[in-house]
């Protein structure tokens, strides 16, 4: 364990969470991509209208939202508890339990007992705990071959990709794109294959049914572990996932530790905002459970490995923690007008748009992950999407003040002046006295001479990139306080 | 009534107009409007870049200019949506409690121009005369932080000659933001194409909005493409009569 100052500090989180590049340059990438721009409209288009009708349906879909909310916050003051609970319950059962500071450590763990099952395959439910520590690289650094079998981990794989949403992976691609994948990448598809989408479910069937049939090891992920009885828990809607999760001799799950929930009676309020939130459906397709080994059914050996990778860091943070609340749901991407144009890979994070902007910084560090507290105009169509109510703008807003004043303390030992905060400082001075704001005003009217006709079309940097592709209007001959008194109205 | 009006920087800076216009209305409907001429700033920019240290002096101004009304108005969502939501936060964030317990007070006395008519004051129609195709952008803090709902629209559709039309895909953010225009301008100005393409959609006029920020977003977009539409805000047309414009 690492420390400070002699005392333990939490493990920071490594694997794929953050981007070679800040976002307003990788979203700028994605922003030229019209292919990719018309493709997420449309899906995220659908996906809103689908979850707007099926949550309008329910007459107490606030009162569930404050239901998940409140479970959230309570697992969270007491996770250590839960997560005991939960490791005494599924070894009481016959599983093993695994703890995991880090990508680095999970990863070891999940190789070192593939390789123990005499095995050098695995097939794969999709899991985004496995995507965020790049378990697929490591496994084949060890010399095990992974195969992802949900259709669009698989499209991803196949294209060499990288998922750019957290339930729909491939969300970037359309159907045309996935029938060149499969023709160039699956080794064993028919060279007639249409990009219908039933044409493509039957290709990619036909794919992974000898994979289901000899793999001895699977590998998932989980949406909730009931801490009561150690029940682990996956929704899916393909049912690949629970051939993965039954077939295999060798199960093993990695999960982040957030996933905990106290009791088989919060499952309940998560199962009725879950599939509504994420698919758009009344009640989910394939809900897999399984408690500890079950001798002659199922795998015969389970392994449960724990994640932290930069979850107790962000839970010591007692207002950014509501992000570890996310049941990855992907409601807030889908209505977000940020995601919805430059797509996931701009976040540079298997956790994309606005949960992604909270919680990446969070498991990484904000220094690593500055600009995407910031990659948000503070709609709040997430907030209102969030089934378990996490304030992502007041969260993004929180990271930010972290951010600068995080950021001031390190500037403050080099002494290095930084121009946004020279000119956020001036600001705040001008503005905390009305003789000197009025004063800056009279300045500002200087400004006029850069206008003609009343706009002004060109003016230099930082304020050239709003007049890049926006007009200004020349400031007005007389401010609203001169208009005031002239007009000879009382002076209060 | 006494109404003390924060007319918001951007306003008194860049488009008196809006408090104009706002001033006027008030008076017309028999309300007496004081400027306390210490306000300067809500402090949002500030608080919605990060520098809440910097803010804090913004938002003590703000209560100590205001503390002595019952009722305060702005011609901006967005800036109430900071008094409301921010202020006390901030304060409380920073270590002092008492300046937060005063700022929530002010806070609740302070409304966005549609709610003190429609909630406060109890009118819909303001007695305006504005002939013109009109198509109303319900800005997102309008819409998610104060949730005044279709309170602009019953006003508006209450304006004679108003030719009042809906804006396709309205509660999409325009890309505003505040220093997000900046900070990420590409994205921004792909969020202002897809409004812009609405806006042009309804062959609108105007396009109005109760928030001086996002109409010189759309405005300044519209303008740079001499796209044939104007930015209007919603107190201009409430203050406009027969006899014109304020």
């Amino acid at each position: 364990m690492s420390t400070f100052l002699g005392l333990p500090t939490a493990p920071r989180g490594v694997g794929h969470l953050r981007g070679s590049e800040p976002f307003p340059a990788a979203a700028r990438k994605a922003l030229a991509d019209t292919q990719l721009r018309r493709n997420l409209g449309k899906a995220t288009t659908t996906i809103r209208a689908k979850r707007a009708a099926v949550v309008a349906e329910l007459p107490d879909w606030e009162e569930l939202r404050n239901a998940g909310q409140a479970i959230k916050a309570d697992t969270m003051l007491n996770l250590d508890r839960y997560l005991e609970q939960l490791e005494a319950q599924v070894q009481a059962r016959g599983g093993t339990v695994h703890w995991a500071r880090d990508a680095t450590e999970a990863n070891q763990i999940v190789a070192g007992l593939v390789l123990a099952s005499g095995s050098k395959e695995a097939v794969k439910v999709k899991s985004l705990a496995t995507d965020e520590i790049g378990l697929n690289d490591a496994l084949a650094a060890a010399g095990i071959t992974a195969y992802e079998t949900d259709l669009a981990e698989l499209i991803i794989q196949l294209g060499h990709d990288r998922p750019s949403h957290i339930l729909v992976p491939a969300i970037h691609r359309n159907r045309a794109e996935i029938r060149e994948i499969f023709l160039r990448e699956m080794g064993d598809a028919d060279p007639a294959l249409t990009d219908q989408p039933a044409a493509l479910a039957e290709a990619a069937r036909l794919h992974l049914r000898r994979k289901f049939l000899s793999a001895r090891v699977g590998i998932s992920g989980a949406n909730f572990a009931v801490a009561q009885t150690g029940t682990l828990c996956v929704l899916e809607s393909e049912g690949n996932g629970r051939m993965c999760l039954t077939l295999p001799e060798t199960l093993i799950t990695v999960m982040g530790i957030e996933k905990v929930i106290p009791s088989w009676a919060d499952l309940g309020v998560f199962m009725q905002l879950l599939p509504r939130s994420s698919t758009g459906e009344r009640m989910n397709p394939y809900t897999t459970m399984w408690t500890g080994v079950t001798p002659g059914d199922g795998p015969q050996a389970f392994h449960l490995v724990l994640l932290d990778n930069g979850r107790t860091a962000a839970l010591a943070d007692a207002v950014g923690r509501s992000a570890l609340h996310c049941i990855r749901c992907s409601a807030c991407m889908n209505v977000c007008p940020v995601y919805e144009r430059t797509g996931g890979h701009a976040y540079g994070s298997v956790y994309p748009g606005p949960i992604g902007a909270v919680l990446s910084p969070q498991l990484t560090g904000v220094e690593d992950n500055a600009s995407l507290p910031y990659a948000s105009s503070l709609c709040g169509a997430c907030y209102d999407a969030c089934p378990v109510k996490i304030d992502i703008p007041s969260l993004l807003v929180h990271l930010r003040a972290r951010h600068v004043e995080e950021s001031r303390a390190a500037r403050g030992m080099l002494r290095a002046p930084d121009p946004e905060a020279m000119t956020m400082a001036a600001a705040s001075w001008v503005m905390g006295d009305p003789a000197r704001f009025a004063a800056a005003q009279r300045a500002g009217r200087a400004g006029r001479a850069l206008s003609r006709g009343g706009r002004i079309r060109s003016l230099p940097p930082p304020l050239s990139a709003w007049t890049r592709a926006r007009d200004l209007p020349a400031p007005p001959a007389r401010t609203f306080r001169q208009w005031w008194r002239d007009s000879g109205r009382d002076p209060s | 009534m006494r109404i003390a009006l924060f007319v918001t920087c951007l306003a008194d800076t860049l488009f008196p107009g809006v408090g104009k216009s706002t001033t006027v209305l008030l008076e017309r409907l028999g309300h007496r409007v004081e400027f306390p001429q210490a306000q300067t700033c809500c402090g949002q920019m500030h608080v919605n870049t990060g520098y809440q240290r910097d803010a804090l002096p913004l938002i003590r101004r703000y209560v100590d200019t205001f503390e002595p009304y019952e009722v305060i108005v702005a011609p901006s969502g967005s800036c109430v949506g900071s008094i409301r939501h921010q202020h006390a936060m901030v304060a409380r964030r920073l270590g002092d409690p008492e300046l937060a317990d005063r700022a929530e007070a002010v806070g609740q006395r302070t409304f966005e121009l549609s709610q003190l008519l429609v909630d406060v004051l109890g009118v819909e129609d303001v007695g305006a005369y504005y002939p013109h195709r009109v198509t109303y952008h319900p800005t997102c803090h309008s819409l998610r932080l104060l949730r005044v709902g279709d309170r602009p629209l019953r006003l508006l559709r209450q304006v004679a000659g108003l030719d009042l039309v809906e804006l396709p895909d309205a509660d999409v953010c325009c890309g505003f933001g505040g220093t997000f225009a900046l900070k990420n301008s590409d994205t921004s100005t792909a969020m202002l194409a897809d409004k812009m393409r609405n806006v042009l959609g309804t062959r609108a006029e105007v396009c109005a909005a109760g928030d001086s920020s996002c109409l010189m977003h759309i405005g300044g977009g519209l303008s740079r493409l001499r796209a044939g539409v104007r930015t209007v805000h919603l107190a201009e047309i409430l203050a406009s009569t027969r006899d014109g414009a304020p």
